[in-house]
């Protein structure tokens, strides 16, 4: 997992609460097994032209994906396909971010594509967690503040500054916010730990606990 | 100094607390793992390609059922294209790990949630994870179950143990009764209608009250099942009798002697009468009216009876723009009456509701109706055991001589990769649980509601209730 300290760079704004993990890479863009190559499909049905009429004709639908790379047309009314947003290593979005279903692939298409960061008022649990484990920062400041450099991004104003190390963001004019992160997670992302590793690490104060609980819940683990 | 009265979900989370991590963070023993095509593949080959071993395999269950098609003599080669290498990648790695696993043609295959419980493997304040959001319907069981991402089941293969931050405890009480006609599924859609799609966050909920504990088993994993749109961490509804009575005697619930011991200690899994929960919140049940939703977030419901939203109505900004973005995409008129908007499908089957009783309920609506001309209409059963049970009490038949399909079970059209696609239709009435964007296909409109205004709507090609139909 790559390390995460300090990261500059341009946010792109996507101000909409509840935007699902089927939003951010619909279920049908996962056609492997693996955790690669997903950034192309990342926002697919946001990102790219809807082609209806293909996934009607079974042969033409196949045709589509062995090609579907080259041969989708990009909406230009979406932010990622707009000039100062297509190389952005940070997303600013609204409250409950990464809702919905636990895909990690919505995890590994964000990565893929670039983005490092996330900035929203408030994450789906589970997205969150997906995103600690593959060194994807979640940063959670007040919607004001989001709105903020929201706005700041659309009038093009500069870049923003995430400082994992001191747990802050600067904003495009030199403006400060703190943001909390758990210290186990933050040491994780910086480190770019992996948390099998540490668990094992305690593989027998885990092989004891487990002996105690069968002991007290013989029913969980007999005949198992 | 006398112990702090303890609730359900602290009883469980301390028994399986392992280690304090700090600010919160526990490392959990996990009891369960299930494993599902989709996220359980790719879990077991990254674990093997990192060297690591699955370290209590007899703990662990896979099956296949979110890409595997739902037609009769299908097999590993799906509708979905790629859909055969998931199988199979599943198949081979629960082989090689020694992980009991519920082929496609085995009697015990289904959505995993549906089968988790019907195979007794999911068991009062048992804790259980699964690659998949919806895990959280086992709390109707009255388990601690929450869904994860595939490195999290790597962690918990490895480990048996996963780390999450203790969330804090909200108690939803619902007093009253539930009316004839309505069900579990609108208790929950009028609750996150209520509250927000995110009024859960931070929140392990437990679903008492009269009206919950009035459910059956069935109805407590609907109500469950959904606590993930709410954003909840999970959702739980103490055991009681009938769910002792629901678990006695399945495959792999505890018998004999340990069925007495797990007993004994199931029926002090409950909340402390005078336990402090960090928020509580009251809901009358008697009152609701069937639910249904018009946008594209769960939060976005309304009654059956009521209108399209207005977003001038919307208290800030950032819900107005999500309205209107749902608008758009819904293609749908402030002020349309619910029971106006006409619809072209109709989908019974998922996690929230393709148990016997969902069937039954559908069933009751549709015998002797037909499905309204130009509606496709299907009916994918939970599990192989669902359809069977269905088939002895001739409700195949019943949805059948409607005009619905009939499946083999899996997840289907739950969401986009289940083998199937709605065709032409656009806008669909589907007893799921998520109205996403694209959720069930690109540019298909999503309504969802419970499994009798689903076959009651599918009859009238409409919008509607069961009510409207009268007796």
């Amino acid at each position: 997992m790559t390390p995460f300290t300090r990261l500059q760079g341009r946010a792109a704004p996507l101000m909409r609460a509840n935007i699902d993990t089927d939003a951010i890479i619909p279920s049908r863009e996962m056609r492997s097994v693996g955790k690669t190559g997903l950034g192309v499909s990342l926002f697919a049905n946001w990102r790219y032209a809807e082609h209806r009429e293909a996934h009607r004709d079974e042969h033409r639908d196949e045709h589509r994906d062995e090609h579907r790379d080259e041969h989708r047309e990009e909406r230009p009314d979406f932010v990622l396909n707009q000039a100062p947003f297509r190389n952005a290593t940070i997303l600013l979005a609204g409250e409950n971010f990464g809702c919905g279903s636990s895909r990690e692939g919505a995890v590994w298409a964000l990565t893929d594509y670039g983005i490092r960061a996330i900035v929203a008022p408030s994450f789906g649990s589970i997205f969150r967690a997906n995103c600690i484990r593959n060194g994807l920062l979640p940063v959670v400041l007040p919607a004001s503040i989001v709105d903020r450099l929201a706005a700041q991004m659309e009038a093009a104003a500069g870049e923003i500054a995430i400082d994992l190390t001191a747990c802050t963001v600067t904003d495009a004019l030199g403006q400060c916010y703190p943001f909390a992160l758990p210290p186990l997670q933050r040491d994780m992302l910086l480190a770019g730990l992996d948390s099998i590793g540490l668990a094992l690490r305690r593989a027998t104060e885990i092989d004891a606990f487990h002996d105690t609980l069968k002991g007290k819940q013989p029913w969980l683990f007999s005949g198992f | 100094m006398t112990p702090r009265p303890q609730t359900l979900f602290d009883k469980l989370w301390d028994a399986h607390a392992i280690a304090d991590l700090g600010d919160g963070v526990n490392l959990l023993h996990i009891d369960r793992v299930f494993l599902h095509e989709r996220s359980g593949a790719v879990a077991l080959q990254t674990l093997k390609a990192s060297g690591l071993k699955v370290r209590r395999p007899a703990l662990a269950f896979a099956t296949i059922d979110h890409i595997v098609d739902t037609l009769p003599g299908r097999g590993d080669s799906t509708k979905f294209k790629g859909g055969g290498e998931f199988i199979r990648a599943m198949r081979d790695g629960a082989r090689e790990a020694g992980i009991t696993f519920f082929d496609i043609n085995d009697p015990r295959q289904g959505i995993t949630h549906v089968i988790a419980a019907e195979q007794g493997i999911a068991q009062p304040g048992a804790t259980m994870v699964c690659g998949d959001s919806h895990t959280c319907t086992l709390g109707g069981l009255g388990a601690l179950a929450w869904g994860i991402g595939s490195s999290g089941i790597e962690q918990a293969l490895a480990t048996q143990t996963v780390e999450e931050r203790r969330p804090k405890t909200l108690r939803i009480r619902c007093d009253g009764r539930l009316p004839a006609g309505v069900f579990a599924k609108d208790l929950v859609l009028a609750l996150i209608g209520k509250y927000g799609a995110s009024g859960g966050a931070g929140f392990a909920i437990e679903f008492a009250g009269l009206a919950v504990h009035a459910l059956t088993i069935e109805a407590r994993m609907t109500l469950c099942n959904m606590a993930i749109e709410f954003a909840a961490f999970t959702g739980i509804v103490a055991a009681d009798d009938e769910t002792f009575a629901y678990l006695h005697g399945r495959p792999y619930a505890p018998a004999g002697a340990l069925w007495d011991q797990a007993l004994a200690h199931w029926r002090r899994l409950a909340s402390a009468e005078d336990a402090v929960f960090d928020c509580e919140l009251l809901f009358d049940a008697h009152t609701l009216q069937p639910q249904i939703s018009w946008g594209t977030s769960p939060q976005q419901v309304v009654a059956i009876n009521g209108h399209v939203p207005d977003p001038a109505t919307a208290t800030d900004a950032a819900e107005r723009n999500s309205m209107e973005a749902a608008l758009r995409y819904m293609n749908l008129q402030p002020g349309t009456p619910m029971t106006a908007i006409p619809i072209e499908a109709a989908f019974i089957g998922s996690c929230t509701n393709a148990r016997l009783s969902d069937l039954r309920e559908a069933a009751n609506v549709l015998r002797g109706r037909k499905v309204a001309p130009g509606v496709k209409a299907l009916c994918v059963p939970g599990s192989a055991s669902v359809k069977r049970a269905a088939e002895m009490e001739g409700l195949d038949r019943v949805f059948k001589a409607a005009g619905f399909e009939w499946r083999e079970a899996g997840c289907s059209l739950c969401f986009f990769v289940g083998g199937d696609d709605f065709g032409a239709a656009r806008r669909v009435i589907s007893t799921t649980n998520r109205n996403f964007e694209g959720r069930q296909g690109p540019g298909v409109q999503t309504h969802l509601a419970s499994p009798a205004t689903v076959a009651a709507s599918a009859t009238l090609g409409r919008i509607g209730s069961a009510a409207e139909l009268g007796g």
